[in-house]
């Protein structure tokens, strides 16, 4: 018999790739401030002590604030750019297409810097706003490749009958292409919130000292007594991460199979 | 609506639409990505006032020792050291450049076969759940991952406390504050950005060529070699700058793993723009650090071209 060399090869990628999100909820659920085996016991003390956090819960309603809009925002932002670059052909396309899908190769460290630099200069106080400013520069470039892909699948003829059948491009756009490409939009939303909502880099350094969760999180490391709180809320912050994304899974195969288009799959 | 003849004339150049239909997320983009990096650029080679930066050319924010404009207007007697010239900065950019590689090589190599195997061995229907799966764990915190390496890695972790109950080693192994922690960590921050371009690539290929190829009688390997591999090497080639540019400018890496021991260039920015408020030289090392990620990756690309023949 054939060994499958190669399956067992990914299989032992993927648990190498899943190891730290796994091991997270074993230890939140663990009645040690140690993070070792043998386990302890069963506790769910460190959920407790999240739930009554008052600091966190701002940082909570403040990094829900800044992912909701930068969702917004960055989708908005995105399908302008997406639908432009599919729909039209012009010179300017490639320079401006490279500069807004920049962020996503470039490091986060000098953008943060740059911008905070610029912001200081001209005088902008740092706030939550300044933070959303940051986050929808890296966001939009995800939200491109998502919405890329969404009106790639589109098919030309539907635009062309009803302008045909006497709808103008406005009228077009709300009555034929938006619906098609809808899951394309809820579903770069979703992944735009989860960005926004992990980010750290940017956070930290446009923020004014107001609590996200990411600058929580990071601020609560160098006390070891409050490692088992922070494994608790993790796991309800990957938890969350997945749902979005298997919604936003969803979203996505579901608008390729109302344009009839083939899955190539994945987000990117 | 009520002239719909008009409209398409009105709306006839496709630049004109194209440039009007991108032009809030491009502006947005200029005004924001595009304005700060050109003022970091601009800020590099001005002199250094206090808690300002002072429009007077100067080079030596790169190059040869540098003196800060005090609040009165004279210059202060304690100078300090530009990007290449001082040696702690050449020796953080070397580690940095060091570290990305490293993380870039071992990246793009694990990454591979794992690309292959969806791409060739999992059925069609089944390959978005499988490059879903491989998703997943890069959207979640980056700093929980971060943060659980450095649990799991510690002296009294998860790894020692298991190698230990096992009777495997004796004494906890040194794993935290070390540079092979840092590139496993980041190697794992970045496989999926690896795993994606490589899966397009071989996704492109045409299967029959494989088929051609055996029946002119290469073996399976040396298909792979000659047929498969260069054909890739666009998604190789792709993997390798999307790994390697963001990595050498990685921040958290080096204060939770290295436990702030081994500082990279990112932690120098920082430092040099907010402890020590000296923006003229931290602009300096930013553009440095940029100009080194663009030089590496130019060179790569060049040497590419040439002996892989891979395209541009």
């Amino acid at each position: 018999m054939k060994i499958p060399v190669l399956r067992i090869y990914t299989i032992g990628y993927l648990l190498f790739l899943y190891c730290p999100i796994l091991i997270l909820p074993i230890f939140a659920f663990n009645d040690s401030t140690a993070v070792a085996f043998p386990l302890q016991g069963f506790t769910t003390e460190w959920f407790q002590n999240v739930f009554h956090d008052a600091v966190l819960g701002k940082a909570l309603k403040n990094s829900l604030l800044v992912a909701a809009s930068t969702a917004v925002i960055s989708t908005f932002l995105g399908t302008l750019a997406a639908r432009a670059n599919t729909r039209y052909q012009f010179k300017a396309a490639g320079p401006l297409m490279g500069l807004i899908m920049l962020p996503m190769v470039l490091p986060e460290i000098i953008m943060a810097m740059a911008l905070l630099v610029v912001l200081l200069s001209i005088g902008i106080p740092l706030s939550l706003f300044t933070i959303i400013l940051g986050h929808v520069l890296v966001c939009t470039p995800f939200a491109v490749a998502i919405l890329t892909s969404a009106f790639q699948s589109l098919d030309k003829s539907l635009e062309e009958a009803a302008y045909d059948l006497g709808e103008g491009p406005f009228s077009t756009f709300r009555l034929i292409i938006l619906p098609l490409v809808m899951p394309g939009i809820i579903s770069a939303m979703l992944i735009c919130f989860t960005i926004s909502l992990d980010e750290f880099i940017i956070s930290n350094f446009l923020g004014s000292g107001e609590p996200l969760l990411s600058t929580f999180i990071y601020g609560q490391l160098r006390f070891p007594k409050n490692v088992p709180n922070i494994m608790a809320l993790g796991t309800i912050l990957v938890g969350v991460s997945i749902t979005l994304l298997a919604l936003a899974e969803f979203f996505r195969r579901r608008g390729l199979a109302r344009t009839g288009a083939k899955d190539s799959g994945g987000f990117l | 609506m009520s002239e719909p003849l008009k409209r398409p004339r009105f709306w006839g150049s496709q630049a004109a639409s194209g440039l009007a239909l991108i032009s809030p997320t491009a502006l947005y983009a200029i005004l924001l990505l595009a304005a700060p990096l050109a003022a970091t650029l601009v800020y590099s080679v001005m002199t250094d006032g206090y808690l300002t930066v002072i429009p007077q050319f100067q080079l030596c924010n790169y190059v040869g020792e540098c003196h800060s404009q005090l609040a009165d207007g004279t210059m202060s007697p304690d100078g300090y050291l530009g990007a290449w010239s001082d040696p702690i900065v050449r020796t953080l950019m070397a580690r940095s450049l060091f570290v990305s590689i490293l993380v870039t090589a071992a990246t793009v190599l694990l990454a591979y076969p794992v690309a292959y195997f969806v791409s060739f061995n999992v059925a069609p229907s089944k390959k978005a759940l499988w490059l879903f799966m491989i998703t997943i764990p890069f959207w979640t915190s980056y700093v929980i991952r971060v943060f659980m390496w450095n649990v799991m890695i510690s002296r009294t972790g998860v790894i020692n406390s298991v190698l230990q109950g096992l009777h495997i080693t004796s004494d906890p192994l040194q794993m935290s504050f070390t540079i092979q922690a840092m590139v496993i960590t980041l190697a794992h921050a970045y496989a999926p950005f690896a795993i994606l371009p490589i899966f397009v690539a071989l996704e492109k290929i045409d299967r029959s060529l494989l088929e051609a190829g055996q029946d002119l009688g290469e073996t399976r390997f040396t298909t792979f070699l000659r047929v498969t591999l260069p054909l890739s090497m666009t998604g190789v080639i792709a993997a390798v700058l999307i790994v390697f540019i963001p990595t050498i400018g990685d921040y958290v890496t080096p204060n939770l793993i290295g436990g702030g021991k081994i500082p990279m260039i990112a932690n120098m920015i920082e430092k040099q723009m907010l402890k020590a408020d000296n923006r003229a030289l931290g602009s300096a090392i930013a553009v440095s650090a940029m100009l080194v990620v663009g030089l590496v990756s130019v060179v790569f690309l060049a040497l590419n071209r040439r002996y892989l023949k891979g395209p541009k």
